[in-house]
C-alpha cells in the first residue's frame, strides 16, 4: 500500500507534466494564435501570422513546463501565460460576434 | 551532455529538486528523442530522398525517354489541354503540372464529374511530345517517399499527418532542449574523440547536430508551417465565419482557383497557348508551373497560369487568371501580405525547390546528416546504458525493444527503401494495382526486417540488415542494366543526368551502408577499464551500434 502511494507521488507529478506539456502547451499555442487576431494588422495576415508564431509558443511552453521546479509550478506558469492570452483572444471573440450581430 | 553523463556514473539518486536547467533539459531531450526517434528517422530519411523525388520518378518509369531538352510550356498545355477534353470530359476542373528540367512529364488530375469527398479526383500522366497519356509501368515513383514523409501509410491521410505533426512537435522540442543542454556547443563542434565508445557517439551525434544546427531547426519548423491550417485552425476559425471569408486566407496560400458556378452555356476554351506565352513574357519561359482550368467548355471558365519556383525562394501564390472563353487577362496575382509571404517562404526553405542543382546537393547532405543525428541519437541511448547493465547477457525488456526497434529502424529501413526499387524493376507490368505492390512489397520488406531483428541476436541483426542493403543498393543499376534498355553505358553516351546520378548514387549509398557495415563488425567490444566508473561498476566497453546484446 505504501509501496502504490509511494510511487503515485512520484509519477503523478510526472504524468501531470506531461499532461501540462502536450496538452496545455497545444492550448496555449491555440489560444495564442486566435490571440494574434487582436493584432492591429489585415485580418487573413494576423490568422497567418498567429498560425506561425504557434509552434513557437507550443515549443517554449513544454520546455518551460519541464524546467520549472514541480509540476505546480509548470501548470501555474501556464496559467499565468494564458490570463493576457484570454483578454487578447477574447476581445477579438466579442468584437466579431458583435459585429456579426449589427 | 557532459553533465548527464556525471550524474549517469553517479551511483546515488539525485533529489529532483536540485536538478539544474541541462539534467531537466537532457531528460526532456532524451525522452522527446526517444519516444518519436524511429518515426523521426524514417521522415528524415524518406524526406531527404524526396529532394530528388522528381529523378526518382524518372528513374521508376524507364519507359519515357529521357528529356534532352524542356519543351516549351505552352505548346504542351494546349496539347494536355486537347487531350484532356476527351479524357477528362465532363469535368469542372482540370489543372496540368507542366514538364520542366527535372520531370520529364506533364502531370495531371481533375475532378470527376459527379464525384464527391477525397475520391473525387483522377490523375494521369501525359507525354509531353504528344499528349497521350504515357504507357509507362504503374508507379507512384518518387512521390510514395514524399508522401509518406509527412502522412505514412495505410491509415487515414489525417491520421497520418496529425502523427508527423505530432513528431515533428517532439522533434522541435528535442531540438530546443538539446541545444540549452549543450553548454559547450562551439568547442564540442572541434572535438571528436575516435574508438572512444559512447563518447565517439556522443560526438558523432553532437557534430552531425551543431553543423546541421540551423538547417534542422528550420526544416523541423517549415515543416510545421507546410500543414498548420491542419494543426492551428483556431485562429482562422474564429476570424472567418463564411466559406465566402475564408476564401480570403486560401487565396494568400495557394493559386488553385476554386470553381465557380457554372453558367450552363457552352463556350469553346481560347487558346490556352495564348494565355501561357503571355505569363511566360512576365515570368520567363520555362518558369511556368501550373495551368489550372475551372469549368472548361462553359461560358464562365477560368484559367489560371502559375509561375514556377525559379528566382524566388517562395511558394506564395503568383499566378495570371484569364477568362476562358475569351483569353482576355482577368487578374495578376503577384504578392500576398507580409504574413503569408513568410509563411511561403517557409514553406520554400522546407521544399528546397527554388535552388538549382548544387543547392539541392546540399539540402541533400545536411538532410543526410540529419537523419544521422536522429539515428545516432536512437543509438546513443542504447550505447550509454549498455554500460550500466546490472547484466549485459541479459537486458531489462526496454532495453531490449529500444534495441530491435533501432536495427528496424535504421538498416531496415534502407533494405526496405531498396526493396521498394527492387519491385519497381521486377514486379510484372500487368500486374493489377502495381503500384500499390510496390508499396506492399516495401512494408512486407520492412515488417520482415522488425521480425528478423527480434529473433537474431542484435549484432548479427545489424550486420545481416546492413549487408543485405549494401547488397540490394549495390546490384540495383545491375538490375536495371538487365531488366531496362537504360544501362549505365547507354545513360553516359546520351547524356541522361538522371539515369546516370540515380546509379550512381545507389552505388554511393551501397558504399555508405558498406562502411557501416565494416566499422559495426570490427568493434567488437573490447573491455577497457572505465576511467570515471565506481569500481563497483562493469568496465564499460567500447560500445558500436553492433555491440553483442
Amino acid at each position: 500500500m505504501i509501496a502504490i502511494v509511494d510511487r503515485a507521488r512520484r509519477v503523478g507529478p510526472l504524468i501531470s507534466r506531461i499532461v501540462a506539456a502536450v496538452l496545455g502547451g497545444y492550448a496555449l499555442a491555440a489560444l495564442g494564435s486566435v490571440a494574434a487576431l487582436a493584432l492591429p494588422m489585415d485580418r487573413a495576415q494576423a490568422v497567418i501570422a498567429g498560425m506561425l508564431a504557434s509552434f513557437a509558443i507550443y515549443a517554449g511552453a513544454v520546455v518551460w513546463v519541464f524546467a520549472v521546479r514541480s509540476a505546480l509550478r509548470a501548470w501555474v506558469g501556464l496559467l499565468a501565460a494564458a490570463v493576457p492570452l484570454s483578454l487578447a483572444a477574447w476581445s477579438v471573440w466579442a468584437a466579431n460576434t458583435g459585429g456579426a450581430a449589427s | 551532455m557532459s553533465m548527464d553523463e556525471g550524474k549517469a556514473l553517479r551511483p546515488d539518486k539525485v533529489a529532483p529538486k536540485a536538478r539544474g536547467i541541462r539534467q531537466t533539459m537532457s531528460d526532456l531531450h532524451i525522452w522527446a528523442g526517444l519516444l518519436t526517434g524511429w518515426f523521426l528517422y524514417a521522415m528524415f530519411l524518406t524526406g531527404t530522398v524526396s529532394y530528388f523525388k522528381d529523378e526518382l520518378s524518372q528513374w521508376m518509369r524507364p519507359e519515357i525517354a529521357h528529356q534532352a531538352e524542356v519543351p516549351d510550356p505552352a505548346l504542351v498545355a494546349q496539347r494536355i489541354v486537347a487531350e484532356l477534353a476527351t479524357a477528362a470530359a465532363g469535368s469542372s476542373q482540370w489543372s496540368i503540372g507542366l514538364p520542366s528540367n527535372r520531370n520529364n512529364t506533364a502531370d495531371a488530375f481533375w475532378r470527376k464529374p459527379n464525384a464527391q469527398g477525397r475520391r473525387a479526383f483522377e490523375s494521369a500522366t501525359f507525354d509531353p511530345a504528344t499528349g497521350r497519356k504515357v504507357s509507362a509501368r504503374e508507379t507512384t515513383g518518387g512521390d510514395f517517399f514524399y508522401r509518406f514523409h509527412f502522412q505514412f501509410h495505410y491509415m487515414p491521410v489525417l491520421w497520418g499527418r496529425w502523427l508527423a505533426g505530432f513528431c515533428a512537435m517532439f522533434m522541435l522540442v528535442a531540438i530546443v532542449s538539446g541545444v540549452i543542454t549543450h553548454k559547450k556547443i562551439f568547442v564540442d563542434f572541434f572535438t571528436f574523440r575516435w574508438g572512444k565508445g559512447q563518447r565517439s557517439w556522443l560526438d558523432a551525434h553532437n557534430l552531425l547536430s551543431v553543423f546541421g544546427l540551423p538547417f534542422h531547426l528550420m526544416i523541423t519548423y517549415t515543416g510545421l508551417v507546410t500543414l498548420m491550417t491542419l494543426y492551428m485552425p483556431w485562429g482562422s476559425q474564429a476570424a472567418f465565419k463564411t466559406p465566402a471569408e475564408r476564401q480570403q486566407l486560401t487565396s494568400e496560400f495557394s493559386a488553385f482557383v476554386q470553381p465557380t458556378q457554372p453558367s450552363g452555356q457552352k463556350a469553346a476554351l481560347a487558346s490556352v497557348e495564348d494565355m501561357v506565352r503571355q505569363a511566360q513574357a512576365r515570368w520567363g519561359a520555362h518558369n511556368i508551373n501550373r495551368v489550372t482550368i475551372a469549368n472548361p467548355g462553359d461560358a464562365a471558365s477560368r484559367v489560371s497560369v502559375s509561375r514556377g519556383d525559379e528566382g524566388r525562394a517562395s511558394m506564395s501564390p503568383q499566378y495570371m487568371l484569364f477568362e476562358g472563353s475569351t483569353g482576355r487577362l482577368l487578374e495578376t496575382k503577384d504578392r500576398v501580405g507580409p504574413a503569408a509571404e513568410t509563411r511561403g517562404v517557409m514553406y520554400a526553405l522546407h521544399l528546397g525547390r527554388f535552388g538549382d542543382s548544387v543547392t539541392r546537393w546540399l539540402y541533400f547532405l545536411v538532410s543526410l546528416a540529419g537523419t544521422a543525428m536522429v539515428g545516432t541519437g536512437l543509438v546513443m541511448w542504447t550505447v550509454k546504458r549498455r554500460q550500466k547493465l546490472p547484466d549485459p547477457e541479459r537486458p531489462y525488456l526496454g532495453f531490449r525493444v529500444v534495441e530491435r526497434l533501432n536495427i528496424a529502424a535504421i538498416a531496415g529501413l534502407s533494405t526496405a527503401m531498396a526493396g521498394m526499387l527492387w519491385a519497381n524493376r521486377l514486379l510484372p507490368v500487368g500486374l493489377p494495382g502495381r503500384d500499390q505492390w510496390e508499396i506492399h512489397v516495401f512494408f512486407i520488406v520492412w515488417g520482415t526486417m522488425c521480425l528478423h531483428a527480434v529473433v537474431r541476436p542484435a549484432k548479427k541483426a545489424w550486420l545481416e540488415q546492413l549487408w543485405l542493403a549494401t547488397a540490394l543498393l549495390a546490384l540495383l543499376p545491375l538490375l536495371n542494366m538487365v531488366t531496362t534498355q537504360r544501362p549505365l553505358w547507354h545513360s553516359l553516351t546520351v547524356g541522361d543526368g538522371v539515369f546516370v546520378g540515380v546509379d550512381l548514387m545507389l552505388w554511393a549509398l551501397a558504399a555508405l551502408h558498406a562502411m557501416l557495415a565494416i566499422r559495426t563488425a570490427r568493434h567488437s567490444p573490447k573491455l577497457r577499464p572505465a576511467r570515471r566508473a565506481p569500481p563497483a561498476l562493469r568496465p564499460a566497453p567500447s560500445s558500436t551500434a553492433g555491440e553483442r546484446a
